[in-house]
């Protein structure tokens, strides 16, 4: 079975961005750059699932510009097969990216596409939930636990409250949770490995997508600034701090 | 204008998140129509008849919607769909399931989490973790959005709405297989006046005890950091932070919590902040209104007697 895990280059999970000064967008420039917490879980998934035996091939797709071939090498270096480069210099809303995916599903057509459930740049939490409908294959958000059969995946996922079981004939998208697994870091041997595994670079008009334009940004401000608080030196001066001075209790 | 509003409930009864979704309708303005899709919902759809500013109550009562899968769900709305120009759930598990899949299906995009309506079309959400937050005009004809329940007041119950049948039945491929809830008497994270959390900090699961037992002491809900789900400690609906629950209580009392962006982002909004913590530098102490450097297992149980 082949599997198709959509990959995104955002800012670094550990890096506190700021509002540019004009108020148009976060300033990313010198930023250090990451593969997405969340596709990290799912290439580790579809690594899982080869190891196990019951995947044969992982291609990786991603969809920005040229140096997000970085993060496709890394995917690589993590185990997957070979990687779509589908090269744009906009920065596209999810259902925009949704359409580009269909059509590289449609070429590759892979019986599971497993995504990240969202980019922790523009938490959204889209772009499989899209695909699967543009595609018409049911989905599993947030999973936690994924068991995989012939023609059908079994998904525990992750809901508020708790957790609940569904199970989905293939083709199907799954999109993942924290709790999935625990990516491996890529070895030395491997990274270099890495290098020489297939990319194919593509352009949305390759791709024969066309987009339209859905939103646009207004402007982007920092939140507000909470005011300084105070230290207390005792649990008593707390208690009464809270009671007569914030009144919450 | 018209506004649907997918309601989010558990066929027995409706959850505050409906009647914060609710509010964001109200705030765009218009025509407030609910859809409570389940299976035996009466007890929802009553609830939602109630809600301030509800206008009419679409119900679909059927076997196949028991689960709330994403899948046919979507359908139900996408054939509802015409009659609306926004289309809006809470922030919630379903909610966030569901609405992408709705908003493809139409062919336009959403705006997830919006925290404030600025008119029928521009909206306010949190990108980055919180780290900025960006104003959205929508240029598709029908919004779709999810709201941030921790950023609008709920509706109140004095309204009348009528209730209508609707019998369109979808189907999915996917089917429902088990469920497991968290069992808890506390309130719920997304709703509780006071959360108390816990982090690393706490060692161990049985440690939450006294978490729970000041918890108990201040009709509080008890959350966690990720570390403390990671490590077990808690089950992980319980997690606070930008991939967990956002919550935005009256008081929020961290405890062991290092205070990382990703948890930041999910309560930096409450009311009041308390952080206890031994380490003087930990980043928390820079959000908290009241900070205090000690041992959590000596000040937690004094707190507790405190009260």
């Amino acid at each position: 079975m082949k599997v198709l895990v959509p990959v995104k280059r955002v800012v670094d999970a550990n890096v506190k961005v700021r509002v540019n000064a004009d108020n148009t967008n976060v300033d990313t420039a010198n930023l250090k750059m990451a593969l997405n917490p969340f596709c990290e879980i799912a290439v580790e998934e579809a690594v899982r699932l080869k190891e196990a035996g019951s995947v044969t091939e992982i291609v990786v797709v991603t969809i920005g510009a040229k140096n997000a071939q970085e993060q496709l090498r890394t995917s690589m270096a993590l185990g997957a097969d070979r990687a779509i480069h589908v090269l744009t210099d906009d920065e596209l809303v999810p259902l925009s990216i949704a359409k580009i995916l269909k059509a590289v599903q449609e070429k590759e057509q892979a019986e599971l596409v497993i995504f990240g459930k969202q980019s922790i740049d523009g938490d959204n939490n889209q772009t499989g939930q899209m695909l699967a409908a543009l595609t018409n294959m049911p989905q599993a958000t947030f999973a936690s636990e994924l068991t995989l059969t012939a023609d059908s995946a079994e998904v525990t996922r992750e809901i508020d409250g708790g957790l609940q079981t569904i199970k989905m004939p293939l083709p199907a998208v799954v999109t993942v949770d924290l709790r999935l697994n625990e990516p491996r870091y890529a070895s030395l041997p491997n990274i270099m490995k890495a290098k020489r595994k297939p990319l194919e670079t593509l352009s949305i008009d390759d791709l024969g997508v066309s987009l339209k334009a859905h939103q646009t940004i207004i402007k982007v401000t920092p939140p507000a600034e909470r005011k300084a608080g105070i230290m207390v030196n005792s649990v008593a001066e707390l208690v009464e701090k809270l009671k007569n001075e914030a009144k919450v209790i | 204008m018209t506004i649907l509003v997918l309601a989010e409930h558990d066929n027995a009864s409706l959850k505050l998140d409906t009647a914060k979704a609710v509010s964001a309708a109200v705030a765009i303005g218009g025509d407030v129509h609910v859809l409570v899709a389940g299976s035996d919902c009466a007890a929802a759809v009553t609830a939602a008849q109630a809600l301030t500013g509800v206008s009419k109550v679409l119900v679909a009562d059927n076997a196949v919607y028991q689960a709330q899968l994403a899948e046919n769900l979507s359908q139900l709305v996408v054939n509802l769909a015409g009659d609306y120009e926004h289309i809006i759930s809470a922030a919630s598990s379903v909610g966030k399931d569901t609405l992408p899949r709705v908003a493809a299906l139409l062919d336009v995009a959403q705006i997830s989490e919006v925290i404030e309506v600025v008119s029928t079309d521009t909206f306010v959400r949190p990108v980055y973790a919180g780290s900025a937050l960006a104003t959205v005009q929508s240029l598709d004809a029908v919004k779709v959005l999810t709201v941030r329940t921790s950023a609008f007041d709920a509706a109140t119950n004095d309204g009348s709405a009528e209730a209508v049948m609707v019998d369109f039945v979808a189907t999915a491929a996917a089917e429902f297989v088990s469920q497991t809830l968290t069992e808890s008497e506390r309130p719920e994270l997304g709703s509780a006046g006071v959360i108390v959390s816990g982090g690393r900090g706490m060692g161990s699961g049985e440690n939450f005890a006294i978490l729970e037992a000041l918890a108990d002491k201040l009709t509080a809900a008890v959350g966690a950091s990720r570390a403390a789900v990671d490590a077990g400690f808690v089950p992980n609906d319980l997690q606070v932070g930008q991939t967990g629950k956002i919550v935005a209580p009256d008081l929020y009392i961290a405890v062991g919590i290092s205070g990382a962006i990703q948890h930041l982002a999910g309560m930096k909004d409450s009311k009041v902040i308390v952080a206890i913590n031994k380490d003087p530098e930990a980043p928390i102490f820079q959000v908290a209104d009241y900070g205090l450097e000690a041992d959590l297992f000596e000040a937690i149980p004094e707190l507790t007697n405190l009260l």
